[in-house]
């Protein structure tokens, strides 16, 4: 275990790297405050990088991702 | 922030780098497409950086052909040396930039396995050997533990037994010293933003003579236009389209400047740094670390677990807490990953340079303590 306060996150994986970036000039165009971070191990996913935000952005997370071929939208605590 | 992710790609850029690239976009034209001085300029730059490469690997500099990185120089000559009624002598450590075209020519393929610490067992390469054996393909350098194969025993053993040998030298080139001739390399790939120094788009392979590698992309030449067939000879054979000279005038100033200054301080440096933070990383109970890094020769690459915590999330901890630039995941190395079992957890990977400091390590150290329960 490491020290660091965990949470609940929205994660969303992709399964390119090119769709991350996509979905991170989506979310920064709509002003949400996540961010891009390793794909944690609980979710395998084809692309490396996950967006992580926060949970109650649900909403306007699922707007980006209407134009986004995304892996997995789900909540994890980390 | 302080970067320990020298393996995926050097960093800083040194001047000198930046300068011929600036002054490649200033002066010339493009390569071998015409006979201006703008394009003579252009084709002289992308020869000299040809007879730097020769020179750091005692290759024959017309037969060092340039791709965009070592992926595309595996891939041309895997995919254009080796059918698939072949047999291939590779190793779990490979990367998938020789994984997947290996699997794409539906050859026969032998895994060299790896011993505790992360050693290829290359002692048994005589008995993989098979009547349809036709190579012997090897990374010099893990890109996840650092381990070093002794490729001058490998080449004289290809000698032996009349194989081809492929090295991946993107972890070593412009680290180890590598001399095609005396280690007998068939084709030895590189990447040229690593160890080279240089920028990213630029790699190549130098091919020894006597191999002819069926090309992978052929095309434009800027020679025998109304031929049907791409030149049969090197390096344009595997060069087709325009070659990217701006970048290749940066790969060429560092070499130069690489050839000038040797590589055993700059790798004493690196090592000395990787060592530090290795004996530090023993006096924490809760790491582990994969490699054999007390060997005598061991690239700077220190890869870690803590206990049985996420790789990645302690990656993302060490940036956003600490401004500390390391790797996580899988390196794209899946089979070493199956031989150490850390599938789901992956692996931290520290890569030093010769351009990072004592201090830096110290607060690396620091900062993991900090992370550990």
């Amino acid at each position: 275990m490491i020290k660091r306060n965990k949470k609940e996150w929205l994660i969303v994986t992709f399964h390119t790297t090119a769709a991350a970036f996509q979905m991170e000039s989506t979310a920064k165009n709509i002003g949400l405050k996540g961010r891009l971070i390793p794909v944690p191990r609980e979710i395998s996913a084809g692309c490396g990088l996950a967006w992580r935000d926060e949970k109650d952005k649900q909403d306007e997370i699922k707007k980006c991702l209407e134009n986004i071929e995304y892996e997995k939208l789900v909540l994890l605590t980390l | 922030m302080i970067y320990l992710d020298n393996a995926a790609t050097s960093f800083p850029k040194p001047s000198f780098v930046k300068q011929a690239v600036i002054d490649a976009m200033d002066n010339i034209g493009s390569d071998g497409r015409g006979a201006h001085e703008m394009t003579l300029r252009a084709s002289r730059i992308v020869y000299s950086t040809r007879q730097n490469i020769a020179k750091l690997f005692n290759a024959d500099a017309m037969r060092v052909c340039f791709t965009l990185n070592a992926t595309m120089a595996l891939n041309t000559a895997i995919l254009g040396l080796i059918s698939k009624n072949d047999h291939v002598i590779t190793s779990v450590q490979e990367h998938n930039s020789v994984l997947r075209p290996l699997y794409k020519t539906g050859a026969d393929l032998t895994f060299l396995p790896i011993d505790e610490k992360g050693n290829v067992k290359i002692d048994m390469l005589k008995d993989s050997i098979k009547t349809n054996t036709k190579a012997v393909i090897l990374s010099h350098v893990s890109n996840v533990t650092g381990n070093v194969i002794d490729i001058k025993y490998v080449g004289q053993f290809c000698k032996q037994h009349n194989l081809y040998f492929i090295v991946d030298a993107a972890q070593s080139a412009g680290v180890f010293d590598i001399d095609m001739k005396e280690m007998n390399i068939s084709v030895l790939c590189f990447t040229g933003h690593k160890g080279l120094l240089g920028v990213q788009g630029t790699g190549g392979l130098c091919v020894a003579e006597n191999i002819e590698i069926n090309p992978l992309v052929v095309g434009g030449s800027g020679v025998h236009s109304f031929s049907e067939a791409h030149p049969k000879e090197y390096p344009t054979r595997l060069e087709a389209g325009t070659l990217n000279a701006h970048s290749l005038a940066g790969l060429n100033a560092s070499v130069q400047w690489l050839n000038e200054n040797g590589l055993a301080n700059l790798r004493e440096k690196e090592t000395n740094l990787a060592r530090l933070f290795y004996n530090e990383l023993c006096k924490i109970p809760q790491i582990k670390v994969y490699g054999d890094l007390l060997a005598k020769n061991h690239g700077a690459i220190v890869s870690i677990n803590i206990e049985d915590e996420d790789a990645g999330m302690i990656s993302d901890a060490l940036y956003e807490d600490f401004g500390i630039c390391t790797r996580a995941g899988a390196h794209c190395a899946p089979l070493i990953h199956k031989a150490f079992r850390t599938e789901k957890q992956g692996m931290v990977r520290f890569s030093f340079s010769h351009q990072n400091t004592e201090d830096e390590v110290i607060k690396t150290i620091e900062a993991i303590k900090q992370l550990v329960i």
